[in-house]
């Protein structure tokens, strides 16, 4: 089901107040996020109003998470540099460089281990 | 047709030229779609999900090279099989708008020994000696290497046929069963047939469900997979059939890297790629092991050192229909004529025969394909035969 609005809403995760609890900064498309330590990759982007984690190798639509629980794989990002992570199996980290998947992974040729 | 009432059987009035499929797996509603398309009234009974489903697990190769080893009726019946699959594909596009993703232009087998290299170029070698019509070609590594560059170096070469291929077989099931709706069939889920039986010479046929609801027909097609075992002789067949179970891995959506499928991994239309397989003897458990899992993926490494960063996403275990010779077992009862019998584990490669070919004998449309008898399954009975499926 689609439903389209054209004023952007406001993310349904919302912060609890803590006025204490830590923060990490991540970069998401090169913009940083101070976020709570401790959540999700996708928690963090979803409460930092991100709407678009993915495009999808088939169609080429956008995509983000949906079960939350590692089970749906709409959630894929590129976290350091490794595709198709997912996001709400992932915990923030200071300094992590996060992008938009999109489309299919590129397989990451390893070297081999002589 | 609706089931019929427990009781009065002999008060039914029959249209001529019905015909009861029992199975809507592959080969089950690929024999329906193809009588179907020759006018005839068809209905497909289904049994419910628990139902083994090999037509669900399975590696989708539509594969010619190495069928037919010592049954040279066998190797040209895939031969043709493989010529119908292009025809089928566009017909069932055509009429359905279901695209199965067929891609037919060729495929490897992969060898990890000079000594498996020697045995497959003899194999090989020996089926196409029957007519010709098996060809293939042996690589070794470099020259498998400018076709496939994503091989490791343990990979010592192949064998390549330029008619094998891949297809999506869940879109070719749906495809089947709805084009065989086109075509005014029907498809009836939920049902365990348990008996099958004639109701006297040309009096056509019933089957009974589980829980004693009845269908008749004129005709009836034993496709049932695992348990065309204990159906077949109930009409005076033999279908010896065993289960032999298969795992895969499934890898997450990948950029396109393996241009042909191969016997150990394939990557599909969307990206993913299914690796296999393991050959099992264990029953009926379809489950999956971590010992199986771990040498798949370890096979699918060594193969293909790239897929080392890939992420798997899926593991499932499947169970092959085997027969005492790999080959499949079709039939019409000498006894009960009207009742037929088809069972492959090739439910995907041989889909097009089953529809071209099987379908329309059974509509009685064209003859029984010639030699069809060499694939009856009263030659597991020769007590001076011995068979083997490299399975």
């Amino acid at each position: 089901m689609h439903t389209k609005s054209a004023a952007p809403c406001t993310s349904l995760f919302v912060q609890s107040a803590d006025a204490d609890a830590q923060k990490v900064q991540i970069h998401f498309e090169g913009q940083p996020l101070n976020v709570p330590a401790g959540i999700s990759v996708a928690s963090a982007l979803l409460m930092s109003g991100v709407r678009s984690f993915r495009s999808t190798p088939v169609s080429g639509a956008s995509r983000a998470p949906y079960c939350m629980m590692g089970v749906c794989f709409e959630c894929l990002v590129a976290i350091d540099g490794r595709p198709g992570r997912q996001s709400c199996l992932v915990a923030v980290k200071d300094g992590m460089v996060i992008q938009r998947q999109e489309g299919a992974s590129e397989l990451v040729i390893q070297r081999a281990e002589d | 047709m609706q089931p019929l009432s427990p009781e009065p059987i002999q008060s039914i009035l029959m249209s001529s030229n019905e015909i009861i499929v029992v199975g809507g797996g592959l080969v089950g509603a690929a024999i329906a779609y193809g009588a179907a398309r020759c006018g005839r009234s068809v209905t497909l009974l289904d049994q419910a999900d628990v139902a083994h489903r090999a037509s669900r697990g399975n590696f989708g190769l539509v594969w010619l090279q190495s069928k037919g080893a010592g049954f040279a009726r066998y190797a040209r019946w895939s031969r043709d099989a493989v010529d119908h699959f292009g025809p089928l594909a566009r017909e069932l596009y055509e009429r359905t708008g279901i695209d199965v993703d067929l891609q037919q232009n060729g495929g490897f087998w992969l060898g990890f020994s000079e000594k498996e290299m020697a045995e497959r170029q003899a194999l090989l070698a020996d089926i196409n000696a029957a007519d010709g019509r098996t060809p293939f070609e042996m690589l070794d590594h470099n020259e498998l290497k400018a076709r496939l560059p994503a091989i490791g170096p343990s990979v010592v070469g192949g064998s390549w046929c330029a008619l094998d291929g891949h297809v999506n077989p869940l879109k070719l099931l749906h495809a089947l069963h709805a084009g065989l709706k086109l075509h005014g069939g029907r498809i009836c889920n939920g049902v365990d047939v348990r008996e099958v039986r004639s109701l006297g010479f040309d009096k056509g046929f019933v089957a009974t469900g589980a829980d004693g609801e009845k269908w008749a027909a004129d005709k009836v097609v034993l496709a049932a997979g695992l348990n065309n075992d204990t159906l077949a002789p109930q009409l005076g067949m033999h279908a010896p059939v065993i289960a032999n179970r298969g795992q895969v891995l499934i890898t997450e959506r990948l950029q396109k890297f393996l241009p042909y499928p191969t016997n150990k991994a394939r990557q599909t239309a969307e990206g993913t790629v299914q690796l296999g397989f393991s050959v099992e003897n264990v029953g009926r458990d379809d489950g999956t092991t971590v010992s199986a899992v771990e040498w798949i993926a370890k096979r699918a490494v060594a193969t293909f050192p790239i897929l080392g960063s890939a992420k798997l996403v899926r593991a499932w275990g499947a169970l092959r229909v085997m027969t005492p010779d790999g080959s499949p077992i079709y039939q019409e009862s000498e006894k009960t004529p009207g009742a037929f019998v088809a069972t492959s584990h090739s439910g995907v490669s041989l889909a097009g025969s089953h529809a071209f070919e099987i379908g329309s004998w059974v509509a009685g449309v064209t003859a029984a394909p010639d030699g069809i008898e060499q694939f009856a399954g009263e030659r597991f009975l020769d007590p001076n035969r011995k068979f083997s499926n490299a399975h």
